[in-house]
């Protein structure tokens, strides 16, 4: 983290070569502005229309989806560039990366940052601070602490899938969108209540299994204060902390496994 | 020795097409023992034919691939275990992979270096300008990297990979593609670095010319094993490249023998003589050679280091 400074530079250096193309950059940007605000129409739309979902009220069911949301945009923003990987894989790009000395997991991710994704972080805050209003929580200290800290650790167990699923890449080139399947599908999975899902093998597999019942449910489920459905103990309720660092440590030791079987290209 | 290498071997795995499903795994070995030591300071020519695995040497000593056997130092580093401190010591240039950032100007490239090695900024400066002057930087120090000419993109390379100092450079095929201004150029400044003393200098080429310029020693690889590692002339004595001297007579050639050289052929219905040196200095053969015949012309040729080489990358 001492090399802070020079990944500053480096993301810096992406967001001057992007808007070297300004026109591109502005269509990017006005897009991605319009979608983000569509999106949030939509959630609205869907809320003031159904009632409910999986026995949940409505305003339980916003609080779910704002923090799958800005879990996931966070996720994105920061680590979503992780897919680049397969590209430069292929292309023997990533030589350049491994001769810079430092970490290529964090050249990666600077060196290809996207300013436009950062919008969605905006969307995602708007739907959550929403949801916090709106359901009816009994704050105290712990809970203050719960709302700031949940979409942290949803962002970076998303951001481990993210970095687990372009890891693949380094044995597995054409692994084109299965990645894709555990990490826009898991922010699906986590924007509704897990009990839609029912108690199936899949159903428990996702939420508990990669860990996915703690980046939104479980957490909503101690803010709001209610017992679960499906009996799943109170106290799990407080362990995303926890599960986030697993998802680290698991991201981290596959990486360098990986980084090992990095092949490159002849030249 | 900055860099030592002891039976390295890269071994790729190759899945072949068999049938309509089934593939079959090959082993393939880009790198099969290569025993390497290099001295701080010198400058040397690894070559081969393409595929010979060139590339993937280097790409092991500067810890961009993990060697699948064998062992190897660079600055007494670990290549790939210590990959972030090793890349602080050494420059790298691979031809096809851009240490320069594509949408910016070159100068910008340079400073964001220099935060990426930590150089002082006094350093960099001096390193910088010494740069600009040898290589003529400044005519497109302000063009982005796009909008340059591969010769002048080269030229941003090799810069860029000497702003922090390095004690090692590896350039991989320097002067592919170049006119040959640009490889005159680099070459000029390759020797100049050279002879400053500043950096040990690794470098593959297929160019000839590189070689004859730059290289002291070469090292030369073939199938994945070093075939020839010693200076230019112990190739040639070794592979059996003769100085020759051509004879052109005004009589036919008499068929004589001539003590420390060969006749090679007879051309040009006799008046034209070819003697391939064989212990014997060039004068004492002109001399022998004046006595016994008519001379109306004569020329010495040196052995042509393609030949040289070709006769190597056939032999199987």
């Amino acid at each position: 983290m001492a090399d802070l400074g020079v990944y500053l530079h480096i993301v810096r250096a992406q967001i001057r070569s992007q808007t070297q193309y300004r026109m591109s950059f502005a269509i990017d940007l006005a897009a991605s502005t319009l979608i983000s605000a569509l999106d949030i129409a939509t959630v609205f739309v869907l809320f003031s229309v159904s009632g409910g979902l999986g026995g949940f009220g409505g305003p339980a069911v916003l609080l779910i989806a704002g923090l799958s949301a800005l879990a996931f945009a966070i996720a994105d923003a920061v680590f979503g560039n992780a897919e680049r990987l397969r590209e430069l894989v292929r292309s023997g790009g990533f030589d350049a990366l491994l001769l810079r000395p430092l970490s290529a997991l964090a050249q990666l991710l600077a060196v290809n940052f996207a300013p436009r994704r950062v919008g969605r972080v905006v969307q995602g805050m708007v739907v959550y601070g929403l949801g916090l209003a709106v359901a009816d929580i009994d704050w105290n200290p712990a809970r203050v602490l719960l709302a700031v800290v949940t979409p942290l650790t949803g962002a970076v167990m998303f951001g481990c899938l993210f970095i687990i699923g372009a890891t693949v890449a380094f044995w597995w080139v054409e692994s084109g969108e299965v990645a894709n399947a555990f990490t826009y599908g898991g922010r699906d999975f986590t924007s509704y209540p897990l009990t839609m899902y029912g108690g199936g093998f899949f159903g428990r597999f996702f939420a508990f299994g990669i860990g996915f019942a703690f980046v939104a449910y479980l957490p909503a489920l101690a803010l709001l204060d209610r017992p679960d459905p499906m009996g799943v103990p109170d106290w799990l309720r407080w362990c995303s902390p926890l599960t986030a660092m697993i998802a680290v440590l698991a991201a981290t030791a596959l990486w360098r496994v990986g980084i090992r079987h990095y092949r490159s290209t002849g030249s | 020795m900055i860099i030592e290498a002891t039976g390295l071997r890269k071994d790729f795995t190759v899945r072949r097409k068999v049938g309509r499903f089934r593939r079959e795994k090959h082993v393939v070995s880009a790198v099969d023992g290569v025993d390497l030591a290099i001295g701080r300071g010198e400058i040397l020519g690894y070559i081969g034919p393409n595929g010979a695995g060139k590339s993937t040497t280097l790409k092991m000593l500067t810890g961009v691939l993990t060697p699948s056997a064998g062992r190897a130092r660079v600055c007494g580093l670990e290549p790939v275990a210590q990959r972030v401190t090793l890349a602080r010591r050494i420059g790298v240039v691979f031809g096809q992979r851009s240490q320069l950032w594509w949408d910016l100007p070159l100068a910008e490239s340079f400073s964001l270096l220099r935060h990426i090695y930590k150089v002082p900024a006094a350093d960099h400066a001096a390193r910088l300008k010494r740069c600009t002057a040898l290589l003529g930087l400044d005519e497109f120090a302000q063009t982005p990297v796009r909008q340059l000419s591969l010769g002048q993109r080269m030229r941003g390379e090799l810069t860029a990979a000497l702003l922090h100092g390095p004690e090692v450079l590896f350039l991989d095929e320097p002067t592919i593609g170049l006119d040959v201004l640009s490889k005159q150029a680099v070459r000029e400044f390759l020797a100049e670095v050279h002879a400053a003393g500043e950096a040990t200098i690794v470098l593959t080429t297929h160019d000839l010319a590189d070689i004859e310029k730059l290289c002291r020693r070469l090292v030369v690889i073939d199938h994945g094993r070093v075939v020839h590692d010693g200076s230019l002339d112990e190739l040639h004595a070794r592979y059996g490249s003769r100085r020759e001297i051509v004879a052109d007579l005004d009589a036919a050639w008499p068929g004589l023998t001539l003590p420390g050289a060969q006749v090679t052929a007879v051309e040009n219905d006799g008046r034209r003589v070819r003697l391939a040196l064989d212990g014997a200095t060039a004068g004492e053969v002109v001399a022998a050679l004046a006595q016994a015949v008519p001379l109306r012309d004569l020329s010495v040729q040196e052995p042509e280091i393609e030949d040289v080489i070709a006769r190597l990358y056939r032999r199987d």
